[in-house]
């Protein structure tokens, strides 16, 4: 049973829309996903809407091609439902005519005439209206019960650079429609997105680029008067080393002759001075040269990555970290990074 | 282990060769976003230039470092040289303006007063400045320009072109003939007739259907949009002589063989994806290949340590009082070798479905690259695959 929908998210109370832009190669799909299963755990009922026609949320969880209708892609512990949904914006606009003109059966004789695309094309502004007001349709949507049907909607939405101009509709379609249903539409869209109902969380790495664009994002959201939600750094990796060991790695003035002690110690070396198993190729001075490069390499990135770390606090919003996960992402990663969102209070 | 066994089954890709080989005059970089293409770009173009050639490079949207370090301070639709080239070659970069290649291109082909007109449309300004698709054929535009002042003023000799970020590597293919077929459609065609002398007749054909439909189109985004849409087309369309052909000349300028494409991945699931779908694409459309650069490549110089051995000696090192260094320094290890595995199966799926195609690597370089060092390092590592 979905309890009160504003329980949803510890961080986040009373938020039904989550947004999630980031750069691209950031995985904001992932962490779309991810969130998702977060906030359904313990009963919820939440809906995950990808916008940009990719089948991006399908290959997450591993489903075939989702159709312009919502199917459920995954169970939450607890009991929750996660429901998907790729929204294309011809079949929205169909959509939109039939709801308003019952327009259905000319849908496809528009079609045909190029003028669902034209009007989907004509102007970005109709087309995000289209894509956004679904969202808001999943958020206000209310079941016989007269309860919301979704406790929460998350939205894979398009990347950083884009999302303000995105979502901010109501000054997309300004200079379009002045009054008529779409500027309508507009205004409901509004209602919903700049409202405390929304949070716009951003994806990035810790990385030059994905840094820039986040702090750029979150100063063109501010000035679009849209809610900054938190900001979610993926892929981090995991200090290794103990601050005093990073600094010597970096500085190539790591121990090597305990490193080959240790090394000999549990047989990672023979006793005569060579790899083991690597019947005489490698010397045990060539592998620990090698470790220490590699020890190195990783305090070297892990340096830059605080570096980074720094800009992104300096933000100041609810941060969230995922690890960088070397065997790559699957539906199991998914559940394990969404129980790291949640412990971590995001949902 | 070198970083080129990641794709050990693939042809490796002779950067070398392609950037001496002068009959290539047009080096376009694609791939999906975040793959590092503007970077691969740049160090193409510097090392080409290292080499003795005279380069421009086309950059859509450069980190603000690396940009700086091609004297790149803001959006700027000159070329400027970049100082710092070895040799006798040289380099020149730019950074596209969408809205000013836009704009110089209707005031390049229309009288001043008719320019203006078309400048102060509102459809034009909304299509010139956020329109999918507008940046994607204002490269190719810009492109075409570079191209015809290269051969009039015989100034370079290779134009490298980094491509929008978009998230599909096809779009940059595709959103020009989207583009040019959405303003030369039938229907953009049918709503601009009535402002055209002649159009009456035509119009009347269309039936009911269509007055139907202009009639809600108007309801929903308002009746000036419609006028201001058939001003412009009208006042366009006696200019250009159709935006269709333009991006067909266009399209045909990357199927020239003095034209070479380089796809660019990182060993990441989508990002490989992506840059399959891109060479079969190139395949299906005669667009000259050279190769796949893999960036972004775990590399190990210790291949014959395996991650489980490593881990496995790591907790037994662990299982004393203190931290040990080693231990954790083992872990790096066994985390490098991990990654490397994996990266190496989903490269291998690539290179199975495409043995033809040439590849590259760049290791995963532990900073960011941000002056010339950086591409310079860069551009000798995709070299030494060989």
């Amino acid at each position: 049973m979905p309890s009160e929908p504003d329980a949803v998210a510890r961080d986040w109370p009373g938020v039904r829309l989550h947004v999630v832009s980031g750069k691209g190669g950031t995985g904001k799909t992932t962490v779309a996903a991810a969130l998702a299963l977060a906030l359904a755990q313990g009963g919820h009922k939440v809906l995950v809407a990808e916008v940009e026609g990719r089948q991006g949320l399908a290959q997450i969880f591993d489903v075939p091609p989702l159709p312009y209708a919502e199917r459920r892609v995954a169970v939450a512990p607890g009991g929750g439902e996660v429901f998907a949904l790729a929204i294309d914006p011809e079949e929205a606009l169909v959509e939109y005519l039939e709801m308003f003109y019952n327009l259905k059966r000319a849908g496809s004789a528009l079609r045909k005439m190029g003028a669902i695309d034209f009007a989907t094309t004509i102007a970005p502004g109709v087309r995000d209206v289209l894509l956004t007001g679904k969202c808001k349709e999943a958020v206000r949507r209310k079941g016989p019960d007269g309860k919301p049907v979704y406790d929460a909607v998350v939205m894979d939405a398009p990347p950083t650079g884009r999302i303000a101009r995105f979502l901010n509709v109501n000054t997309e379609v300004a200079g379009l429609a002045r009054t008529g249903p779409i500027r309508g539409q507009a205004d409901a869209v509004m209602e919903v997105i700049a409202s405390r109902l929304t949070a716009v969380h951003l994806v990035t790495l810790l990385e030059e680029m994905p840094v820039q664009e986040t702090a750029d994002g979150v100063s063109d959201l501010r000035a679009a008067g849209l809610p900054v939600g938190g900001i979610v750094v993926n892929q981090v990796r995991r200090p290794l080393l103990s601050t005093t060991s990073q600094t010597k790695a970096r500085r190539g003035r790591l121990d090597l002759e305990a490193m080959a002690a240790d090394l000999e110690k549990v047989g990672v070396t023979t006793a005569g001075g060579w790899l083991a198993g690597s019947h005489g190729a490698l010397s045990t001075s060539e592998v620990v040269t090698a470790l220490a490069a590699e020890a190195a390499d990783h305090a070297e990135r892990i340096d830059l990555e605080s570096r980074e770390r720094d800009d992104i606090e300096a933000l100041g919003r609810p941060t969230y970290e995922l690890p960088f996960l070397a065997e790559g992402v699957d539906v199991a990663a998914i559940y394990e990074l969404a129980d790291l969102l949640r412990s971590q209070g995001m949902a | 282990m070198n970083p080129s066994e990641v794709a050990p089954r693939s042809k490796p890709l002779d950067i070398d060769r392609l950037l001496d080989d002068r009959s290539v005059r047009v080096l376009v970089c694609c791939g999906s976003g975040g793959v590092g293409k503007t970077t691969t770009a740049a160090a193409l173009a510097l090392r080409a230039a290292d080499r003795g050639r005279h380069v421009v490079v086309l950059t859509i949207d450069p980190a603000k470092r690396l940009a700086q370090s091609l004297g790149l301070t803001q959006l700027d639709n000159d070329p400027k040289p970049v100082a710092g080239v070895e040799g006798t070659g040289s380099l020149d970069a730019m950074m596209l303006d969408m809205k000013r290649t836009f704009d110089e291109f209707v005031e390049a082909n229309a009288d001043s007063a008719r320019a203006q007109t078309i400048l102060d449309n509102p459809f034009y300004q909304s299509l010139s400045s956020s329109f999918a698709g507008t940046q994607e054929y204002m490269a190719m535009e810009k492109l075409g320009q570079l191209r015809a002042r290269a051969d009039a003023e015989s100034s370079w000799d290779l134009i490298v072109v980094d491509t929008p970020p978009s998230r599909s590597a096809l779009d940059f293919l595709d959103a020009p003939r989207r583009l040019g077929s959405f303003l030369d459609g039938r229907f953009i065609r049918i709503l601009a007739a009535p402002a055209k002398a002649g159009g009456r007749a035509y119009f009347k054909v269309i039936s009911a259907g269509f007055g139907m439909f202009t009639g809600v189109l108007s309801k929903l985004i308002g009746g000036q949009v419609l006028v201001d849409v058939q001003t412009f087309v009208a006042s366009v369309d006696t200019l250009f002589g159709g935006f269709r052909q333009r991006a067909d000349e266009t399209f045909a300028m990357l199927q020239a063989a003095d034209t070479a494409f380089v796809v660019i991945a990182a060993p990441e699931r989508d990002a490989l994806r992506e840059a399959s779908y891109f060479v079969d694409r190139l395949e299906a459309d005669d667009m000259p290949l050279a190769g796949l650069v893999l960036n972004r490549v775990a590399s190990t110089s210790l291949p014959d340590l395996d991650a489980a051995t490593a881990t496995s000696a790591a907790a037994r090192l662990e299982q004393g009082a203190r931290a040990s260094v080693t231990a954790a320094v083992l872990r790096i290890h066994a985390e490098r070798v991990a990654t490397l595995a994996r990266q190496r199966r989903l490269a291998e799926r690539f290179t199975s479905a495409h043995r033809g195609v040439p590849v590259a690597t760049v290791p995963a370089l532990a900073g960011d690259v941000v002056d010339l060092v950086g591409l310079r390092t860069v551009g000798d590592a995709m070299a030494v695959t060989i």
